[in-house]
């Protein structure tokens, strides 16, 4: 599995990327964190807000900073 | 109802003289800092939840193609519960204009977004009452609206950067809300704010209470009142560069709005404060070219010194 991490660099796309990295972990996925800072490719995901997170190059959030719980519950979605 | 229980608490409980300053600037402290919190966390928690419904995901779908003038109310109106994170302007700016908006009408957004900022919009509430609220709302939507409108009809698209047209874009994601995960955000939401400024909200208030205590009557009618013409573009000009504390800046106008201030100075400073700012101008470079930042900047500047003058002559 692959989550992508979609964002400039701002610290809220860090803070993301903390938490996604948490909850893969918690979890006891084995994925891959890829971060996705050209702005063309954020743009062309089909993301209009920062940060915006992927499962698999799927977008499954945008615009807000989930919490681990959240991206969780998100990831064991796409893991059924 | 809480002028009463801080009255109380001040003047009874903690037993300090009606007349002293240092009463009269605490129980100003007191009341209004209760009263703020109070309001920024409802208001904002509301806000929120009614943000979920209107996503710019959908803005941008109602806005492609939409003409002049409609096309900029609308923008400008929905602008208003938008919140406006500048690390997402860039994305949101080619976003928008990828789907078709018009130049003008993705501008209307741009500006009115950050310029009607929920917190400031509380803040004026809570400490000017809703008569200036509103009008704050208002002279935002005026200013976007026109500021849209004068770039679309100066046909500038030849200064955005090329590659912005490039650009294809996928399907553009959509979340589904169920109603508990509408209010989880709301709450999420609410409570970052109130992280984020009640600090400079107490700082604010603080001061705000000393100048209400000891700066005496009509201490600023000379230099800010409304016979000072000048007093309208310097309020701008320092009111730029202080981008993130619009929080605790509000406070403040309005002690020195007591102090014979002019309505539409401290108008004009609270929108400098919060519109116009440098870091945003930065992220814009991005997809705009220099001297389309430069019309955007002044465009921006311009209108919100009309509204100062505007309002000095008519209040």
């Amino acid at each position: 599995m692959k989550i992508q991490i979609y964002g400039t660099g701002c610290p809220n796309c860090t803070k993301l990327e903390e938490f996604a990295r948490q909850a893969a972990f918690e979890l006891g996925l084995n994925a891959e964190l890829e971060k996705v800072k050209e702005i063309k490719d954020i743009v062309a995901a089909g993301i209009l807000r920062t940060p915006a997170l992927g499962v698999d190059g799927q977008v499954v959030s945008q615009g807000r900073v989930l919490a681990v719980e959240q991206i969780k519950s998100l990831l064991q979605d796409r893991t059924k | 109802m809480w002028q009463q229980i801080v009255d109380w608490l001040v003047y009874a409980q903690l037993g300090l003289p009606r007349e002293s300053h240092f009463a009269q600037a605490f129980n100003f402290f007191v009341y209004d800092t209760v009263k703020v919190l109070f309001l920024l966390s409802v208001i904002i928690f509301l806000i929120s939840i009614l943000r979920t419904y209107l996503p710019p995901e959908k803005t941008k779908k109602f806005l492609s193609h939409k003409r002049t003038f409609i096309g900029n109310v609308m923008a400008a109106v929905v602008g208003i519960v938008t919140p406006f994170c500048s690390c997402s302007a860039v994305p949101l700016f080619i976003g928008f204009v990828e789907a078709g908006v018009p130049l003008g009408v993705t501008f209307s957004f741009l500006v009115s977004s950050p310029m009607i900022n929920e917190v400031a919009l509380v803040m004026l509430l809570g400490m000017f009452g809703w008569k200036v609220a509103l009008i704050y709302i208002g002279s935002g939507l005026v200013i976007a609206i026109l500021a849209g409108m004068a770039i679309g009809r100066l046909k500038l698209e030849k200064w955005v950067e090329g590659f912005v047209y490039k650009v294809k874009s996928a399907q553009t994601f959509e979340e589904t809300w169920t109603p508990r995960e509408r209010v989880r955000y709301g709450y999420d939401y609410m409570q970052g704010i109130l992280k984020k400024v009640y600090l400079f909200v107490i700082l604010g208030i603080g001061v705000g209470g000393f100048i209400h205590g000891y700066v005496p009557q009509d201490f600023l009618v000379r230099y800010a009142g409304p016979e000072n013409h000048f007093a309208v573009p310097l309020a701008v000009l320092i009111g730029i560069p202080l981008y993130s504390n619009a929080a605790g800046m509000i406070p403040v106008v309005q002690a020195l709005l007591g102090k014979g201030m002019a309505l539409g100075t401290s108008l004009a400073f609270m929108m400098a404060v919060t519109s116009a700012s440098f870091p945003e101008m930065v992220i814009l470079r991005k997809v705009l070219r220099v001297p389309l930042l430069v019309v955007f900047f002044s465009i921006l500047t311009v209108g919100i010194i009309m509204v100062g003058y505007l309002f000095n002559a008519f209040f």
